[in-house]
């Protein structure tokens, strides 16, 4: 029966897979086999060395060329009579519209992030045309199917949020190893790496001391001709002794908390041995991406957990390498889980902060998992889900509707069952995405910027790309290349003002239009003035109904190497057990939809932080450091 | 962990799946050996997915010549007769899959299955066998379990748009960690023949139906003299008679083994490759856990149907079967 039904479906369908990663290799295979013969594959990303482990149609060779083009040849070297269209090109640019989708009978999603999700959720709404959602992580994995009007979109239910921590928590009180990793990474890396006109939380602010911000500063830059070994070791001791002293004088601060340990560098290691450091001779015809302190030291082992001593040698190494070999870059550099020397220095910086707050030391492979959001990914999942995914999309290319399912790729069998397939949901009549139906925004209208609004609520909750805003007929915001001169300025100007005071004010009782052209999505807002927010609950001073954001799960970003190897089993464990409880319930049951699957990237590379532009000052603090859970 | 460590480029090449299974599985798959037996379309996904994964060694034996229609769900050769006309398909595939991977060795074995004798197999942790006899499966599983050390044993069969995995782990033992502390774990696993001989009046009631039409098949095809797979609608009537002996035999219900399931089986000689794709995914997790050591292992039989979307796991054993 397989083939001869299918077939003529299969023959006439013309698709489109968006992500050439781990489930699109092995999906564009699948549907090769199949017997599809026009398919379309969208795909920003280049190929790496780490892909190659489970993206089988790549090679070593292929090292920096583009996915979408080489998993083509690829295939058609098994299949030379089937037309397949790459694009080397990002999802959400603006040539991908709903005249873009409508050419398509279905929509195949092998993407890694919840932004591009979204926003192909909301194109093949628009443009009606079916979508099937895929996503792994390990050796869980998922398949759903969508399909206006008949089953619930992607966006019915809301999905964990990427995980964000308070300023206080990595600024001055970690509890955690990730709170280290962020500290060094998002602000100690940042401060002497990257922008310096960057806002940078770098220096505790206690209610107690008020320290000369040009003194401060002073402490970040190298003097000119400083020598290396002596900056490095002010700096040390700024960060790691003096800065937690500062801390230490704020009583109140450790009255229900363990008290961190100030550290100095002559505490650690002696000065003479800092000149024994590592032999820069021994390898310095080196490009820029394989500087390695490691090498220079003589560290072999990734997996190996160093003592605090071998980390703060690692920081010094790091630090000097930086300068003498990458001096160019200081000041433009932004982290990048593949750039070996950035790894290590934040390694070590995570640790010896890690050390001073009794927190565990980690290796550097796992600091890498933690410091880059890698997500696990193994080929076999990858395989189940793609052919998961052919099979419902012949069902789809069919009109079974009644034979949809979604399936759940467990670890653990649930009822005998390591494919379990559930039927698919109703749509979620009040989801502002594919009903219409309006949110509410309580908010401050004397006190929030449209600013505030378009990055809290419009981008960061609604996933907009170019967002519009309307009120009545007004406009008050709106992006896009087509814009005059003095309507730019209109808008940048409309941004920081309060909403209250905008050419047509918002208040209590205003209802606006939000509305992103290229997705085809509109939205009303009810506007509803509120005076107080709670500032540790509600930290961005307004709240969206409507849109209830799920609460995110920490997750322990252990590797399953070394004596943590328990965090990891425990996380899949829990959240495989959560999978058949919920069967009854099955509302609950997508609660588990895997937002970021191992695979492939179609929207930029880039760590997300989120910021208050406030003041930040630790008995106060707002601002929250986003970490999107993405393989990059 | 013995042995040496992984060097700085397996490192970087499996660092995802390092991530999820560790160093120390990683190391042991990469000492293993592995025997592929059968080279259609599903254990061409399955050898896939472990030459990724990266294990030791992988040895593939088919010396059938290469067809359009062995070709139907192999992406591994090019379906083009000026490429493979008078190769075996061990010898193509094994071109192939070199390439994936060249830190794992892959080599052909020429020659029939069946006439391996039990020395053979020591050279191997693990065993699959496809598109094999019955008297093949029992007889390679029986000199498997004849060796001194432990050896896995696989059989994996496709047909129409199902398919089985039996696994045979022998005495296993492994190490399971849940609230940080480890647990040994221990599971007894019957021979393909021990398993194949529980009543089927002591199966559950619900036991999978493909599990019993397989058996079906299985003998009609050991019966008959075909090859696996070489069956028709035309031989329908002739399976149906055996359904009824068998089921009288074991005195269960004809309706365990509906007409409309034998029809699937008997017609369905294309491959299905998402099916393919799926059992041959199942099957290499498997294999991986079986040479790390991680994971519960799946006991003793797995049956995916695409009709119902459902991947079952079905303990088939005389100690199940009684308790
Ligand atoms: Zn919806």
């Amino acid at each position: 029966m397989a083939s001869e039904q299918h077939l003529s479906a299969i023959k006439g369908a013309k698709v489109l897979m968006v992500g050439a990663g781990g489930i699109g290799c092995e999906l564009l295979k699948t549907l090769a086999l199949s017997g599809f013969k026009d398919i379309h594959i969208i795909d920003m990303d280049t190929i790496e060395v780490s892909n190659l482990n489970r993206q089988f149609l790549f090679r070593q060779s292929h090292v920096g060329e583009s996915k979408a083009k080489v998993a083509r040849d690829a295939v058609l070297k098994f299949r030379p009579d089937i037309s397949i269209t790459p694009y080397h090109a990002n999802v959400k640019d603006p040539e991908f519209n709903v005249d873009f989708f409508k050419q398509f009978n279905v929509i195949l999603n092998g993407l890694d992030n919840l932004d591009a999700r979204r926003h192909v959720n909301r194109l093949c709404l628009a443009a009606g045309v079916p979508l099937i959602e895929s996503g792994t992580t390990g050796f869980l994995g998922q398949v759903t199917v969508h399909v206006k009007g008949r089953t619930e979109c992607y966006e019915c239910q809301t999905k964990p949020a990427p995980k964000t921590y308070p300023v206080c928590t990595i600024s001055s009180t970690p509890s955690k190893f990730v709170h280290c990793i962020v500290w060094a990474k998002d602000l100690l890396f940042a401060k002497l790496f990257g922008d310096k006109n960057q806002q940078n939380d770098l220096n505790v602010r206690s209610s107690n001391v008020s320290s000369s911000s040009q003194q401060t500063e002073d402490v970040f830059e190298r003097q000119i001709d400083e020598d290396i070994e002596q900056y490095g070791r002010r700096l040390y001791d700024h960060v790691f002794g003096y800065n937690i002293e500062l801390a230490l004088s704020n009583e109140e601060t450790w009255r229900h908390r363990n008290r961190p340990r100030p550290i100095y560098v002559k505490d650690i290691i002696p000065t003479e041995l800092i000149h024994e450091n590592g032999d820069l001779d021994k390898d310095s015809i080196i490009g820029d991406s394989s500087v390695s302190a490691m090498a220079t030291l003589g560290l072999k082992n990734p997996q190996d957990l160093w003592s605090l001593k071998e980390n703060s040698k690692l920081f010094f190494e790091a630090l000097k390498l930086f300068f003498l070999k990458r001096e160019k870059e200081i000041g433009n550099l932004i982290f990048d889980k593949d750039d070996q020397l950035a790894v290590e220095f934040v390694t070590a910086a995570a640790n010896i902060r890690a050390s001073s707050f009794g927190i565990p030391l980690h290796s550097l492979f796992e600091a890498k998992g933690i410091a880059g959001n890698i997500v696990h990914a193994v080929a076999t999942t990858n395989a189940i889900i793609a052919g998961l995914i052919v099979i419902e999309a012949i069902k789809v290319l069919q009109n079974n509707v009644k034979d949809y399912r979604m399936t759940y790729c467990l670890e653990h069998p649930s009822k005998k069952m390591l494919l379990m397939p559930v039927e698919p949901f109703e749509p979620n009549k009040s989801c502002y995405v594919c009903s219409e139906t309006p949110l509410t925004l309580e908010i401050n209208t004397h006190h929030s910027k449209l600013r505030d609004l378009v990055e809290k609520i419009v981008k960061a909750k609604l996933g907009m790309n170019l967002p519009l805003i309307m009120h009545g007929s007004v406009l008050l915001y709106e992006v896009g290349d087509d814009l005059e001169e003095n309507e730019v300025a209109n808008y940048a100007a409309n941004l920081e003002k309060v909403l209250s005071e905008l050419p047509s004010p918002i208040t209590g009782g205003t209802i606006l239009t939000v509305e992103d052209l290229q997705q085809e999505l509109k939205c009303s807002i009810n506007i509803k003035h509120r005076e107080q927010f709670d500032e540790e609950k509600e930290p961005d001073g307004m709240i969206l109904f409507g849109w209830t954001q799920a609460l995110a799960v920490e997750k322990n970003y252990n590797g399953a190497s070394t004596s943590q190897a328990t965090s990891l089993n425990t996380e899949e464990d829990e959240e495989l057990q959560f999978i058949p409880t919920q069967i009854g319930k099955k509302r609950k049951l997508s609660d588990n939809f895997i937002t970021a699957s191992s695979d492939n990237s179609c929207i930029p590379k880039e760590t997300k932080i989120k910021r208050k532009a406030d003041e930040v000052d630790c008995n106060n603090g707002n601002s929250d450091y986003g970490r999107e859970k993405m393989e990059q | 962990m013995d042995g040496e460590e992984l060097t700085e480029h397996e490192t970087a090449l499996y660092d995802r799946q390092i991530r999820v299974w560790g160093a120390d599985a990683q190391r042991r798959l990469s000492k293993s050996h592995i025997l592929v037996s059968g080279l259609k379309g599903t254990v061409v996904e399955f050898c896939k997915n472990i030459v990724l994964a990266g294990v030791g060694s992988v040895t593939l034996n088919d010396d059938r010549l290469v067809t359009e229609e062995l070709l139907s769900a192999n992406f591994l050769i090019p379906l083009d007769e000026n490429v493979y006309a008078g190769k075996t398909l061990a010898e193509l595939c094994c071109d192939s899959l070199k390439d994936f991977n060249p830190m794992v060795r892959v080599s052909v074995e020429k020659g029939a299955l069946s006439n391996f004798g039990v020395d053979f197999f020591d050279k191997f942790d693990v065993v699959v066998v496809s598109c094999c006899s019955l008297s093949t499966k029992k007889s390679v599983n029986e000199k498997c379990r004849k060796l001194s050390k432990r050896m896995a044993f696989y059989t994996v069969d496709c047909r129409d748009n199902c398919g089985e995995i039996f696994v045979d782990l022998q005495n296993y033992i492994y190490s399971k960690k849940k609230d940080d502390e480890t647990f040994q774990c221990h599971l007894d696993y019957p021979s393909f023949v021990e398993a194949i001989a529980v009543p089927w009046k002591s199966l559950p009631r619900r036991v999978s139906k493909l599990y019993l039409a397989m058996r079906v098949m299985e003998k009609y095809e050991e019966l008959e003299g075909r090859v696996p797979g070489e069956t028709s609608a035309a031989d329908l009537l002739n399976v149906q008679k055996l359904r009824k002996e068998l089921c009288e035999a074991h005195s269960v219900s004809e309706s365990q083994i509906p007409d409309s399931i034998l029809q699937r089986l008997l017609e369905g000689r294309q491959e299905f490759p998402p099916v393919c794709a799926i059992i041959g995914g199942i099957l290499g997790q498997e294999v991986i856990k079986a040479i790390s050591g991680k994971g519960d292992p799946l006991k003793n039989f797995f049956f995916f149907d695409a009709m119902d979307g459902k991947g079952i796991i079905e303990d088939i054993s005389e100690q199940k079967a009684q308790g």
